[in-house]
């Protein structure tokens, strides 16, 4: 088990230097600062806003600087000038992402602390629609299979990715919103307001659990101790819901990882159509605008999670699964 | 299948006879047969391979129907709702200078047409004259038909889709099956470079390389032919590999030690034989069920970019630019029905017949299904 | 391998207890700061990048802060005459380059402080120093000595000369004199512009001594802003709100009739539209193009001109565009009316010239109207017959759907009346304006807001080397006419000078002017004390709900035919201390 974390670390360490790196790089390389507006600006006014977020540095020591744990800023390394009070640590490895420049009265950890638990509410929410759908779903054209019923079934899940989100968004809102007043149009505080987003969020995941459960359900039933528990006499609906579910949902299991990281980008249109002040916006937003401090926080928040996600689903999986074993992973 | 099943349990007297009888009559078919045989009993996947066949043809000969131009504006009109009117003898004529169609006034009604494009459209005037449909589902906003854009939009996502998912496959194929032949540290390492890029939110990468394409765009159109769909597709591809190359890894490895594959090479098969009989169409098999569903989520994804503005550039439509403007058609003020409701039937058939098409094959391909019905 | 029972029941149970655990935090998390209603939302398009004066540059920036400041002057809501604000009264001299202000003795800050001449002494002297880096320091530069403080600056970005050369300075806490370099008739509008509005000392020195490494944000935290304005900020989050509650220390709260008022940051129109149309805000500030045929009927919306230009600018370093008579081609084929009329559909003026009409005592040179013959014959004249050997023309354009279909109109016209091939080009926002920048495009879009009722604030884009101009084009005749307008104190000969100045420019054709704006605002039936205007400023300070008998007096005023809708707002309208007293006397 320990050894098995550590390794997760290392990976983990690789990855994020590479996330970082990469983002870093990339974003630099684009055309188009973050200053930059339709007006243009005064040169001696250009410089000092460069001067102030370090834009006129060398790449290398920009990178050093945003990466941590040292503040490279001259007044924060030795601790003198205009303003002694400067921190001797800085950047990501103390924790600190720096201001945004899009938002510039935030900093990037002020704006994720807002965000972040909103699109992590609105996720679960999906989430939850999503196993409700995919996996009752699931489970009635398994044991149905062939049938008009698994078709209607089938149909009704591939619906949520035949189309996209921003289509289906659109019709429920006709529908729940303006034909029958039953949810309000958009923002984000109540119970209420989260249903129908969570559900268009929830859609896609919905139709590939479905997918999952019907798969790992059929795989369940043709084996062994399920034709053994039939055979002792146990009702159907025992068999189906203590023993061929629990194998069915396995591959569920292991989607979940993924699923989380597509619902944490994928929320993003769902968040504009809904009005929504989670973290999916930023995700375009901040590299639309420039904004370098608030795309890479968002990017290594993506990673960090996607990365922890995965480990939890794989903790879980031994939990659900005893024959697999963490060494082997 | 519970039948089947059963026998496999019960292997005594005469049933072992049967079960070797059986296993003799399936030999004789080759794997593509037997699953064709199959999935031809899978009535509502073989349907959506006719389905789509037809869609495909429809998409391919787009300038060889009578459709009104997909990009002529009728600003005066705005939007029309679906009107019964069979069709009229102007041909483009929002566009024409003069009378004649000439190679110039095709081009200025559409957008650059390759040269097999521009046969057809020559084809098409021969057949049908200046004949034009109506606009049997109505127009847009800027008064553009509806079933040419859908029918013409319909060219480009599938273009898009095949294309990206063409490129996913050749670097997923080539990576996974390598990684998977390997084996022991070299698959070790490769799949982590895959995880290491699967942790990075690839939304983000595509809008800087879209955005990256836009600075260079004419050094990449004069130097190397790109022009920015073309980048679009490698982008996308280069993105959807990963999963591509997971599972084919998987199923490299699964292969490679299983039982069968054991047993041939005990029977004294050469590691070609055993490569080109048994690993390569079991490995296609799965790469196929797996295109047919990346093809919809690329198609989706396009749809995606298409409402952050970063998708296929106007004239040009694509179904995504479709939907996007459809969604402002959806409003309590007045509902533009026919935007959405024929987009979301074209584009909503097409994806479940692929998915249905993507199971039906999954269930025809599984080895483990063969000789069975 | 087995599982004794028990260890499994416990994992499923530390499982569901996890998960559990987590909603409801994350629950708890998010509803925290549930608000009450506000009595009056809007839309303000984007969230804001800054709430610091200073700093800004932009529109939606511009509709908070003046609901959260006051400048030295304010603005009449309909007519934008500059009333006294800040300043009780103030005088200028004969020569007009002295400016002399008076403050008003019950001025306070919303800690309680008086506001005086001091605080925007430094407030200018903030502004106008490079190291604050503020975009729209040059508004400032009619102030004697204020150009050279804020260019003028050492390797380190400091500035080199002493404050003690820019001509402002105060003469006792009441009293404020700015000397300007020459007259500058609009000098007292400008003063009343956003960027100008006051900071409080008191505020940011004490951010600077308790956050040495964060002040620079922690001093607009909505728990430590100060501002002078009619609010003050309660709360805010980012891509959400911002909310506005009366600040009762503003000098005039007695006519502020609003407690609370929300701004949101809805940036998708079809979501603002159906926000408005469920109640959940009762001003939008604008509208899609798809639904004004519907909106134009409705009693809500009422467009009127707006001090904006949309127009192409043309690259005149690149040939054939160097050459005038094809751009005047390309201006001869522009279908202006179809634009504006068939795409715009909102009341939008096609526009033959830069500046917008609206400017007192100004007529705008016009260029000529569409013209397919000449525009034929001059393509001919410039040595492409019919188009023949015309390069293809690529439009350039910021990634936006409107933009699009007006670009496609523009190119099918080009191609059917000139016989020239025409390209469109999206690019995103940064990337466009990095073209532009660098001169990279043929015809790129562009769009100009004047920032003060006057036409200089359009002409002088133009002048050789202009930060603005993009264009590559640069005419000595016009820079004299632009420099000698700017030095000219009557005001006739003036405005004439800039004239003659747009009908060169009319004639050189550098850029290609397409409509003109006008307001796009949804805005409420009930609100009082809210008027469209020539700049689209509008001032909270004044808008008050109407009852039903106000309602019902104002709807009896309509000349056409407007279908009523839901007015929003209470029933018995919501009034101001001031005329709650007024009407109980009545």
């Amino acid at each position: 088990m320990t050894r098995f974390l550590l390794r997760r670390l290392l990976w983990f360490a690789i990855t994020m230097f590479v996330v970082m790196s990469v983002s870093f790089v990339l974003m630099r390389s684009v055309k188009g600062g973050p200053f930059d507006q339709d007006r243009n600006v005064e040169p001696a006014i250009e410089q000092n806003l460069k001067k102030k977020y370090h834009l006129d540095w060398p790449m290398w020591k920009q990178f050093l600087h945003y990466v941590g744990p040292l503040n490279l800023d001259e007044r924060g390394l030795f601790g003198e000038g205009e303003r002694s009070g400067e921190k001797k640590f800085g950047g990501v490895l103390a924790g600190d992402f720096g201001p945004s420049f899009r938002y510039r009265d935030y900093t990037v950890n002020d704006i994720i602390g807002q965000s972040l638990p909103i699109s992590a509410l609105l996720g679960i929410v999906a989430m939850m629609w999503a196993l409700a759908l995919g996996i009752s779903t699931g489970i009635a054209s398994a044991l149905r299979r062939g049938s008009g019923l698994d078709l209607a079934m089938r149909l009704a899940a591939t619906g949520g990715i035949a189309l996209p989100n921003f289509v289906i968004a659109g019709f429920l809102i006709v529908c729940f919103v303006f034909l029958i007043p039953l949810f309000p149009v958009a923002g984000w505080g109540s119970i209420r307001t989260m249903i129908l987003p969570g559900f268009c969020l929830g859609l896609v995941f919905a139709a590939y659990i479905s997918r999952l459960t019907r798969t790992g359900m059929l795989e369940a039933l043709s084996q062994e101790h399920i034709r053994t528990a039939h055979a002792k006499g146990l009702s159907p609906r025992t068999v189906v819901m203590r023993h061929a579910l629990k194998g069915g949902l396995l591959p569920v299991v292991s989607y979940l990882g993924p699923a989380t990281a597509g619902i944490l980008t994928g929320s993003l249109v769902i968040e504009r159509i809904f009005f929504i002040p989670g973290t999916g916006s930023h995700f375009v937003n901040s590299a639309i605008n420039r904004d370098y401090t608030l795309a890479m926080g968002v990017t290594i928040l993506y990673t960090v999670l996607v990365y922890s996600l995965n480990l939890v689903v794989d903790l879980i999986y031994t939990l659900l699964d005893p024959r697999i074993s963490l060494e082997d992973g | 299948m519970k039948e089947n099943a059963d026998k496999r349990w019960d292997l005594g007297g005469g049933d072992m006879e049967r079960l070797l009888a059986e296993a003799k009559a399936s030999k004789g078919e080759s794997l593509w047969n037997d699953s064709l045989r199959r999935l031809k009993v899978n009535k509502p996947a073989w349907w959506s391979l006719r389905f789509l066949g037809l869609f495909a043809l429809m998409s391919l000969l787009a300038p060889l129907l009578p459709l009104r131009s997909p990009v002529a504006v009728n600003t005066a009109s705005g939007a029309q709702a679906p009107a019964l009117v069979w069709g009229d003898g102007e041909y483009m004529a929002d566009v024409a200078i003069g009378d004649g169609i000439t190679e110039r006034n095709i081009q200025d009604s559409y957008w650059d047409l390759s040269a097999l494009d521009q046969t057809l459209v020559h084809a098409r005037v021969g057949i049908f004259g200046r004949w034009q449909t109506g606009h049997w589902l109505g127009t847009d906003h800027l008064g553009r038909d509806l079933l040419s854009r859908l029918v013409w939009g319909s060219r480009t996502s599938i273009l898009v889709a095949l294309a990206a998912t063409f490129c996913s496959l050749l670097i997923g194929v080539v990576y996974g099956a390598f990684s998977g032949l390997a084996g022991g540290r070299v698959d070790n390492l490769m799949m982590r470079v895959v995880d290491v890029l699967y942790s990075i939110p690839f939304i983000f990468v595509v809008i800087f390389l879209i955005t990256l394409i836009g600075d260079y765009r004419m050094l990449l159109e004069e130097k190397l032919g790109l022009d920015r769909e073309k980048v679009f597709y490698l982008v996308i591809g280069a993105i959807y590999w990963l999963t591509m190359a997971r599972v084919v890894r998987g199923q490299v490895l699964s292969l490679k030690n299983s039982e069968f594959i054991e047993a041939s090479r005990v029977l004294g098969a050469s590691t070609a034989r055993i490569l080109f009989q048994h690993i390569v169409p079991n490995v296609l098999s799965i790469v196929v069920v797996y295109l047919t569903l990346t093809i919809p989520s690329v198609m989706l994804f396009e749809a995606f970019l298409s409402f952050l503005g970063l998708g296929i550039e106007p004239p040009k439509v694509s179904w995504g630019t479709i939907a996007v403007e459809a969604t402002s058609a959806i409003n309590p003020l007045r509902l533009f029905w026919w935007m959405v409701v024929f987009l979301a039937m074209a584009m909503g058939s097409a994806l479940l017949a692929l998915n249905i098409l993507g199971d039906g094959l999954r269930d025809a391909l599984d080895p483990r299904m063969r000789g069975k019905d | 391998m087995p599982t004794p029972y028990g260890a499994r029941q416990r994992r499923q149970g530390l499982a569901a207890v996890l998960v559990i655990g987590l909603f409801g935090g994350l629950l708890y998390l998010a509803s925290g700061a549930r608000l009450e209603p506000a009595d009056f939302t809007f839309n303000n398009g984007t969230e804001v990048s800054t709430l610091d004066p200073a700093t800004v540059t932009g529109v939606p920036e511009g509709r908070v802060l003046r609901a959260i400041f006051e400048g030295l002057v304010v603005k009449d809501p309909l007519t934008l005459a500059p009333e006294p604000g800040m300043a009780e009264s103030w005088e200028v001299s004969e020569d007009g380059l002295t400016y002399t202000f008076h403050m008003r003795e019950d001025a306070r800050w919303s800690d309680g402080h008086p506001v005086t001449s001091e605080d925007f002494l430094y407030t200018f002297e903030r502004f106008l120093n490079p190291r604050t880096a503020a975009y729209y320091a040059y508004q400032l530069w009619y102030v004697r000595g204020a150009r050279a403080y804020t260019k003028e600056v050492d390797a380190d970005g400091a500035p080199i000369n002493d404050f003690s050369t820019v001509g402002i300075h105060t003469e006792g806490p009441g009293t404020l004199v700015i000397e300007l370099e020459a007259p500058t008739p609009f000098f007292v509008d400008l003063v009343g512009f956003y960027p100008l509005f006051p900071v409080s000392r008191r505020n940011i020195e004490s951010a600077q001594e308790r956050w040495p490494d964060s002040w620079e944000i922690r001093w607009l935290r909505p728990e430590n802003i100060v501002t002078n304005g009619p609010y003050r900020v309660l709360h805010r989050r980012v891509n959400d709100r911002i909310r506005l509650v009366k600040n009762e220390t503003y000098w005039d709260a007695d006519n502020v009739a609003l407690g609370t008022i929300d701004v949101l940051a809805i940036e998708q129109d079809a979501t603002m539209l159906n926000v408005y149309l469920t109640g959940g805000a009762d001003l939008i500030d604008r509208v899609n193009t798809n639904v004004v045929r519907e909106m134009m009927e409705r009693e809500d919306f009422t467009p009127v001109p707006y001090l904006g230009t949309y127009f192409y600018r043309v690259n005149t370093t690149k040939p054939p565009y160097d050459d005038v008579r094809v751009r005047e081609a390309l201006s001869l084929t522009i279908p202006r009316a179809q634009i504006a009329v068939d795409i715009m559909k909102m009341g939008q003026v096609p526009a033959y010239g830069l500046v917008p009409p609206g400017m007192p005592g100004y007529t705008s040179a016009e260029c000529r109207k569409e013209d397919t013959e000449r525009a034929r014959a001059l393509m001919v004249e410039a040595g492409f017959p019919g188009g023949e050997g015309f390069p293809a023309i690529e439009i350039h354009y910021n990634t936006s759907e409107a933009h699009a279909q007006i670009a496609q109109v523009i190119a099918l016209a080009w191609q059917r009346d000139l016989g020239i091939r025409a390209k469109l080009r999206n690019e995103e926002w940064k990337v466009y304006l990095d073209t532009q920048n660098t001169l990279r495009f043929d015809v790129s879009r562009a769009a100009w807001i004047g920032d003060y009722v006057d036409p200089n604030t359009f002409s002088d884009m133009f002048v050789t080397g202009g930060e603005n101009n993009k264009t590559g084009w640069g005419h000595p005749e016009y820079d004299r006419l632009i420099s000698a307008a700017a030095a000219t104190v009557d005001p006739v000969t003036r405005l004439e000078q800039l004239r003659q100045a747009e009908e060169l420019l009319m004639k050189e054709l550098p850029i290609l002017p397409i409509y003109f704006y006008v307001t796009q605002n949804v805005v409420a039936p009930r609100l009082g004390g809210y008027y469209e205007n020539i700049q689209d400023e509008h001032f909270p300070k004044h808008w008050y709900w109407m009852d039903d008998d106000e309602l019902a007096a104002k709807r009896a005023t309509y000349t056409h035919g407007k279908n009523l809708v839901d007015p929003h707002g209470p029933a018995a309208g919501m009034y101001s201390p001031a005329e709650m007293r007024r009407r109980a006397q009545r």
